[in-house]
C-alpha cells in the first residue's frame, strides 16, 4: 500500500513496486492533468511537486515517495475555485496552442514563482527550459510567466 | 516495468544490511533520475531496490559542512539544493556552478551528487570539476570507511570501484586556495539541457611571478571515464602561463582521450574538441577570479 498526500488530501493504493508515480495518479487516483510526453524525464510534461521540488513524475517510483506532499496541475487554484495566476496568465496571454505540454509548463511556472517571484525574462528562459512544447508556444508561455509574476506580491524590502 | 520488491530503510545501518542481505540482487536508488530509466529499459533489473530518499534526514547525508580546509557534501544532497547553496557558493563556486550545468532544473530537484557519481556515467558535470579539485568521496560499508579520490572511482564506462556493501555516503571536496582560480566550460552545441559534446574543468594557481604554481585539468564525455589531462599539466606547471604556453599544453590533449562516435560528434571531432575547449577553459579559469562563479556558457 502506497500512502501520499496529494493536493492537501491523503491518498492511498495498492500498487505493485514498479508503479510510476505519473500512473499512480492518473489511473489509480484518476488525476489525468499530468501527462505523459517522452516517459525518460526531458521533456517535462507530466511535471508535479514532491515536497514542493520539481519532479519528474514518469522516472519517479511512487512508493519511493511514499508519505511526501504532492502536488499536481489539478491542485493549484484556490478551493473556491479561482485559478491559480499562472493558470489565469496563460489563458490570458495565449500560453498553450495543443494543450499537451501545458500543466507540466503550469507547475514548473508555479515553482519559479514560490522560488523567485520576480524573475527576469532570462530567469524564466533558464527555468522553463526543461519543459518543451511541441507546438512551440514559447513566446506565449515565457510572456504568461511573466504576466503571473507582475502579479505575485513583491518579495519584503522591494517596491 | 519490471518486478522487484522495494525497501524503506530507517537508517543507514539497515540500508547497510539490506544491502548485504541481497548482495548483487539489489540496487540502492537516490534520486532515481538513473536507476529508474535503466529499470524501464530493462539495462537493469534488480529484484530489490532500497531505496535512499528518506536518509537525507540522517548521518549527516543530506548536509554541507566546512570542516578543515574542506567541505563535506552529504551523498543524497539533491543537485538543485546544491546549486543553491550559500556555503557551497561562497566557498567553492565552480562546483556550484558545474551542477547547475546537469540536465534541467526539474532532474536536478530529483538527482543527487552522490547518485550521480556512483552510476559511473562519464558524460555527467560534476566529475571533471571534482576531479580538477582534488575531491575524493567517503565509501561506508559494515567495516567501516574507506577514502577514494573521485579520480580513482571511475573504472570503466558506467564501472566503479564502489565494492559489495558500500554506500557512498559523502564527497569531500577542499577549498582551494585563496588565489586559486577555476572554469568549467560545457560545449553545448544541440541544446542547452543535454549531455556535453565534450566538457572540461581546470583549475590553476599562480605564483606572482605569473607562473603556474599547479593546474588540475580533467574531462568529461571525451572517454570510458573523466580523464585527467595530465600531459598538458606537467606542460604548465612551473611555466609562465602565457597564451602560447597555453595553447602549447592544449595541443597534448587530443591524444589523451578516446571520445565514442555519437549523435554529438565524431570520435574525431570530438578530440580536436577537448583540446580547444581546454586551451578555452585555462584561459577563462586565468580571467575568473575564483570566489566569482565562472559564467554560465562556454563559446561555442
Amino acid at each position: 500500500m502506497v500512502k501520499m498526500n496529494v493536493n492537501g488530501e491523503e491518498r492511498k493504493a495498492d500498487v505493485p513496486a514498479g508503479r510510476l508515480l505519473l500512473d499512480f495518479l492518473r489511473y489509480d487516483l484518476g488525476l489525468t492533468g499530468s501527462k505523459e510526453g517522452c516517459g525518460v524525464g526531458v521533456c517535462g510534461a507530466c511535471t508535479v511537486l514532491v515536497d514542493g521540488e520539481l519532479h519528474a513524475s514518469c522516472i519517479t517510483l511512487a512508493v519511493a515517495v511514499e508519505g511526501a506532499e504532492v502536488t499536481t496541475v489539478e491542485g493549484i487554484a484556490d478551493d473556491d475555485g479561482r485559478l491559480h495566476p499562472v493558470q489565469q496568465a496563460f489563458i490570458d496571454h495565449g500560453g498553450f496552442q495543443c494543450g499537451i505540454c501545458t500543466p507540466g509548463q503550469v507547475i514548473a511556472a508555479k515553482a519559479l514563482l514560490d522560488f523567485n517571484p520576480q524573475p527576469t525574462k532570462d530567469e524564466i528562459k533558464r527555468w522553463m527550459m526543461g519543459n518543451l512544447c511541441r507546438c512551440t508556444g514559447y513566446y506565449g508561455i515565457i510572456n504568461s510567466v511573466a504576466a503571473a509574476a507582475r502579479q505575485s506580491p513583491l518579495p519584503p524590502g522591494e517596491g | 516495468m519490471i518486478d522487484f520488491e522495494f525497501h524503506n530503510p530507517a537508517s543507514l545501518d539497515d540500508a547497510l544490511q539490506l544491502l548485504d542481505r541481497y548482495g548483487d540482487d539489489a540496487r540502492l536508488m537516490a534520486g532515481g533520475t538513473a536507476l529508474v530509466l535503466q529499470m524501464k529499459q530493462r539495462f537493469v533489473q534488480p529484484a530489490h531496490v532500497i531505496g535512499l530518499r528518506p536518509l537525507a534526514q540522517t548521518n549527516g547525508l543530506g548536509a554541507v559542512e566546512e570542516t578543515g580546509g574542506a567541505l563535506r557534501i552529504g551523498s543524497l544532497c539533491t543537485l538543485r539544493r546544491l546549486e543553491d547553496h550559500p556555503l557551497l557558493r561562497a566557498r567553492i563556486p565552480l562546483l556550484a556552478e558545474s551542477v547547475s550545468r546537469v540536465a534541467t532544473r526539474r532532474i536536478r530537484s530529483m538527482a543527487t551528487i552522490g547518485g550521480g557519481l556512483v552510476n559511473g556515467d562519464p558524460n555527467q558535470d560534476p566529475p571533471p570539476t571534482l576531479i580538477a579539485l582534488g575531491a575524493s568521496v567517503e565509501l561506508t560499508s559494515p567495516s567501516g570507511i574507506r577514502i577514494c579520490p573521485i579520480e580513482e572511482l571511475f573504472i570503466d564506462y558506467y564501472e566503479t570501484d564502489v565494492r559489495p556493501g558500500e554506500v557512498l555516503t559523502a564527497v569531500n571536496v577542499p577549498v582551494p586556495e585563496g588565489d586559486a582560480c577555476g572554469a568549467y566550460l560545457k560545449f553545448l552545441p544541440r541544446t542547452a539541457e543535454d549531455y556535453a559534446t565534450v566538457s572540461v574543468a581546470a583549475v590553476v594557481s599562480r605564483n606572482p611571478d605569473n607562473t603556474c604554481r599547479d593546474v588540475r585539468i580533467a574531462l568529461g564525455a571525451v572517454g570510458m571515464t573523466p580523464v585527467r589531462a595530465r600531459a598538458a599539466e606537467d606542460l604548465l606547471r612551473g611555466q609562465e602561463l602565457t597564451e602560447d604556453a597555453i595553447r602549447a599544453a592544449a595541443i597534448t590533449v587530443p591524444d589523451a582521450v578516446d571520445p565514442l562516435d555519437d549523435f554529438r560528434g565524431s570520435a574525431g571531432y570530438k578530440r580536436e574538441m577537448a583540446g580547444v575547449f581546454t586551451r578555452r577553459a585555462v584561459m577563462q579559469a586565468l580571467s575568473t577570479p575564483s570566489t566569482v562563479p565562472s559564467p554560465s556558457m562556454g563559446e561555442g
